[in-house]
């Protein structure tokens, strides 16, 4: 078979090489090209340019007729929204960019082709030009970053309900565990050295704060309209935590803790009836390589009524109680392997 | 015969010798191919040594397309190539992000860095400069033979048994720090690194004698502002390497460290197979900031030449003086500026301070405005220009779409609040491959297309070359434009596999439609890779000045000789964009033409 292969290419690169030649030299005999580039070339390619340009724009378009259906739907969280419309914002600007100039490059590339006898116009600069084409970008991306760094800013501010879901996830090659921060309100410490099979998440038994904190695996739930602040830990390697539907994504750095914040707006079945989708569920999923199954990390978020949020959390078991650690349900998040 | 035997005298210093003496000073194999000094045989060797690099990194990145389209199914050919990381054909997890790891690698490094820079910086300083050769021939030779090493590493750690660096292309510890993280991270990234602090080496030697070169060795009348624009861009991205390729091998030196001498500048608190590693206090976060502080440059690294090449070609096929001469230069050295003070916009969501965050938004939305003034400068070299499409011309019309398409999704993803919900996934794929690999690649071909017969001495076939254009960039756009949905469906990059989120079901035609482009693409560069080997051995013989254009590199002779002019070095007097120019008899004057009374230096 490999044989076959090697003979049929070599084969096929000689008759290539053949039909070239022959080629160059019936071209040859017919006089060769006077140009480089021959009139029949120009009027071709040029043709092309247009051609490429409606090809390019219809792909385009349709892409969007397409593809539009596999966006992720509308934000699930308060500061999700403002992200959107930013987003709107900005698209619209790049869209009009891309398209205008799109257009008008393949048009002047198109139109200005080689015709014998003439001569192309010597323009060599402009100052007003060029001050217009400096100055008007200059412009759009002051509004730009204006307006986008007052979204940052706001998303980035410190938590201001008073009363929020303390919330840890923790990632480890490759799983996610979620830790409530309890009654008390407050996490239990945590040193990395004290991982134990019965320990995952390194909590200090010592530490008072620790007996109350719910462990979860598999999914978690976040009650709608309140605040969760959540905190992000990493075992082994960088990881990031990206829940897509709320537009929150923060990297897990072994060594350092980090924090987002957001306020769930709309609940799983709210989203389900909206998607007309009966098996849809909210997903936290690793967004930064982090070795064999990256691509199976993956925990479900399940978004609900304070008072159904409430009445879960107290049937999950807390660290301190008997038989601790946690209630850990199965192992939902084992990854589909290819079948070898 | 003649002016062979005179110029090797000339090249010798002694010109009275009778030319029949020429023979007795012919080169030998080894010193005219392999150990070669002459910038022209080096730039050679770059690009041999690219396209054999491209060749392999486009087909890996088939073997994961394939398993992209249809997750899990058995495809001999992976087998066939992979052996044991694709038993029965299906391929292996590990070994995919291998794949991706690697692709990415030899693309940025190997491929547009080593093969864009180093091919035509090679090729065109001392020509377009008229100067005899390189500063330093000898750090010249030494700059390939780094590189080329470094490719050999490289290659070779593709064959090792925990296989080759599988960390992504950017290798972020602790991940390619740890081998208990995943296997590639075993002797396949020792290698990685070897051959990359091998490849920083031979990038600096290369830099630093551009830089010499272009400072001191323009000919008489040669002054900075009427070199042409590839100088430009090949100078600033030389300054760009010199002062940011330290830094990545300062990063990859601690990692080095990291892995085997138990430092901990990159690792703390961490538990892996079952037990705590001693290393406190470093930070994966530092590694970032110093990779990123050479990757930024790095990606105007890999632009400004593509746009320098892109310059010249516009202007020349155009038959018109580029539009803002000026100006393009001032876009260069601020893009050259402005790409040091931007890294950060890779790391918004490590947790860095939102304020620092607040800085690189700002000035990387600013690099904006300089790149917008490139492309609307390109555009307006068009207007009203008598544009001959070569295939070189083709694919530098070809960039500036690329560089505008992939250019205005970069405005989202620097906007850090936009960033939360597209880093890392294939939105960021579609943007950086349009406007950095698409972009540089069309960059190279169109300088391969052009100055072939500068390098070869004979022309490329302009039919093959329609056909591998016009195949290539809507195969391009075919691969990469699709990719911006997914992404916005919120898929993440370097996923062996989505079929364990319901959420992404329906991305399997996209995937789908992006493999069939991405094949047809390969195929097209088949045509290119057939039209670059016959045409350098039986293509038609190149006239001196095939495209009629200014510059100097065409007032030398096509055969090549040591030394570039057999006489006198040229003298230079005008620009190199005298095209068209009212008055003049032909529709472009050589800068060798003495400015007449009647005209003004530009």
């Amino acid at each position: 078979m490999m044989y076959l292969v090697i003979g049929v290419t070599l084969l096929a690169i000689r008759a290539f090489t053949q039909l070239a030649t022959v080629m160059q030299l019936s071209n040859a005999l017919k006089g060769g090209e006077q140009e480089e580039v021959s009139d029949k070339d120009n009027r071709l390619n040029s043709k092309l340019m247009m051609a490429f340009l409606i090809f390019f724009m219809g792909f385009f378009v349709w892409q969007i007729m397409e593809y539009s259906e596999v966006i992720l739907p509308e934000a699930a969280s308060a500061h999700g929204k403002d992200i959107d419309t930013l987003w709107d914002f900005n698209m619209a600007i790049i869209v009009l960019v891309f398209v205008l100039v799109n257009c008008v490059l393949f048009y002047f590339a198109s139109k200005y082709r080689n015709r014998p006898g003439t001569r192309a116009t010597f323009f060599a600069h402009n100052n007003k030009l060029e001050m217009v084409w400096t100055i008007i970008p200059a412009i759009v991306l002051s509004v730009i970053i204006i307006y986008g760094l007052q979204t940052w800013n706001h998303i980035t501010a410190p938590v201001t309900e008073k009363d929020p879901v303390k919330i840890e996830l923790y990632a480890k090659q490759f799983d996610w565990t979620a830790r409530y921060a309890g009654k008390d309100g407050a996490f239990g410490k945590t040193d990395y050295r004290l991982i134990t099979d019965i320990n995952p998440l390194a909590l200090d038994t010592t530490d008072g704060n620790s007996n109350d904190d719910v462990i979860t695996k598999g999914e978690f739930h976040l009650p709608v309209g309140r605040e969760a602040s959540f905190e992000f830990r990493s075992r082994d390697v960088i990881h990031s935590a990206y829940m897509p539907h709320f537009r929150a994504q923060m990297n897990c750095v072994p060594g350092m803790k980090t924090y987002f914040h957001f306020k769930p707006t709309i609940t799983t079945a709210e989203m389900r009836k909206k998607l007309n989708k009966e098996t849809f569920d909210y997903v936290l999923l690793c967004n930064k390589i982090c070795g064999q199954t990256h691509f199976g990390m993956k925990m479900v978020i399940v978004v609900e009524s304070e008072a159904d949020y409430q009445k879960w959390l107290a049937t999950q078991k807390t660290f301190g109680a008997k038989d601790a650690p946690a209630a850990a349900p199965a192992d939902t998040t084992k990854p589909k392997m290819a079948v070898n | 015969m003649e002016t062979h035997a005179h110029a090797h005298d000339h090249a010798h210093g002694h010109a009275d010798h009778h030319h029949d003496d020429h023979h007795a000073h012919e080169q030998s194999f080894w010193s005219k191919y392999i150990f070669s000094t002459d910038h022209k045989m080096i730039a050679k060797q770059f690009l041999l040594t690219a396209v054999f690099m491209g060749v392999l990194a486009m087909m890996l990145s088939i073997f994961f397309r394939l398993q992209l389209a249809w997750p899990g199914k058995s495809f001999p050919i992976l087998e066939t190539f992979l052996g044991k990381w694709a038993p029965n054909g299906v391929l292996d997890s590990n070994m995919y992000l291998a794949l991706v790891t690697i692709h990415g690698t030899i693309m940025v490094f190997f491929v547009l860095t080593g093969g864009l820079s180093g091919t035509f910086s090679n090729l065109l300083i001392p020509l377009q400069l008229g100067a005899r050769d390189m500063a330093s021939g000898f750090l010249n030779m030494l700059s390939f033979w780094f590189f080329f090493t470094s490719s050999i590493i490289m290659f070779y750690s593709m064959f090792v048994e925990t296989g080759p660096a599988s960390s992504g292309w950017t290798v972020y510890p602790p991940l390619s720090a740890l081998p208990d993280a995943i296997p590639g991270s075993g002797l396949g990234m020792t290698l990685w690194l070897v051959s990359m602090a091998l490849f920083i080496v031979g990038s600096l030697l290369g830099s630093l004698n551009y830089i010499v070169t272009v400072i001191n060795l323009r000919t008489k009348g040669m002054t900075m502002t009427r070199m042409p624009l590839t100088i430009w861009a090949f100078l600033v991205t030389a300054i760009l390497g010199v002062l940011s390729f330290p830094v990545l091998f300062g990063a990859v030196l601690l990692l080095i460290f990291d892995r085997s001498f138990g430092t901990s500048f990159y690792l703390s608190d961490i538990f892996i197979s079952g037990q705590a590693l001693e290393q406190t206090g470093g930070s994966p976060i530092l590694y970032q900031h110093l990779f990123w502080f050479l990757g930024h440059p790095e990606v105007y690294i890999v632009l400004l030449p593509a746009l320098g090449i892109t310059s010249e070609v516009i202007a020349t096929m155009s038959r018109k003086p580029i539009f803002g001469y000026r100006a393009m230069i001032a876009s260069i050295l601020a893009i050259g500026f402005l790409s040091f003070i931007v890294w950060g916009h890779h790391m918004f969501i490590t947790g860095m301070n939102p304020f620092l965050g607040s800085v690189f938004v700002f000035t990387t939305l600013l690099i904006a405005i300089p790149s917008a003034v490139k492309a609307f400068n390109y555009i307006t070299t068009l207007w009203k220009g008598n544009i001959s499409y070569s295939p070189a011309m083709l694919f530098a019309i070809g960039l500036v779409s690329t560089f505008v398409t992939g250019g205005v999704t970069g405005i989202i993803l620097a906007d850090s609040a936009l960033d939360i919900n597209v880093h890392d996934t294939y939105f960021v794929v579609a943007h950086f491959h349009i406007v950095m690999g698409a972009s540089a690649i069309f960059g190279m071909f169109c300088g391969v297309y052009h100055w072939f017969p500068k390098l070869f001495g004979r022309m490329m076939n302009n039919k093959l070359g329609y056909v591998h254009f016009w195949s290539t960039f809507i195969g391009v756009f075919g691969v990469f434009f699709p990719m911006h949905f997914i992404g916005m469906a919120g898929a993440p990059r370097r996923y062996y596999s989505y079929e364990n989120f319901e959420m992404f079901s329906n991305l399997q035609d996209i995937n789908l439609v992006v493999t069939g482009f991405a094949i047809f693409s390969a195929i097209a560069q088949v045509v290119f890779l057939f039209n670059f080997f016959y045409s350098m051995f039986r293509g038609r013989k190149a006239t001196q000045n095939p495209w009629n254009a200014n510059t100097l590199e065409w007032t030398t002779p096509v055969e090549h000789l040591h030394g570039n002019w057999p006489g006198a070095l040229p003298v230079v007097h005008r620009w190199p964009y005298d095209y068209s120019k009212p008055g003049k008899e032909n529709d472009f004057v050589p800068q060798t033409v003495p400015l007449t009374s009647d005209e003004e230096d530009h």
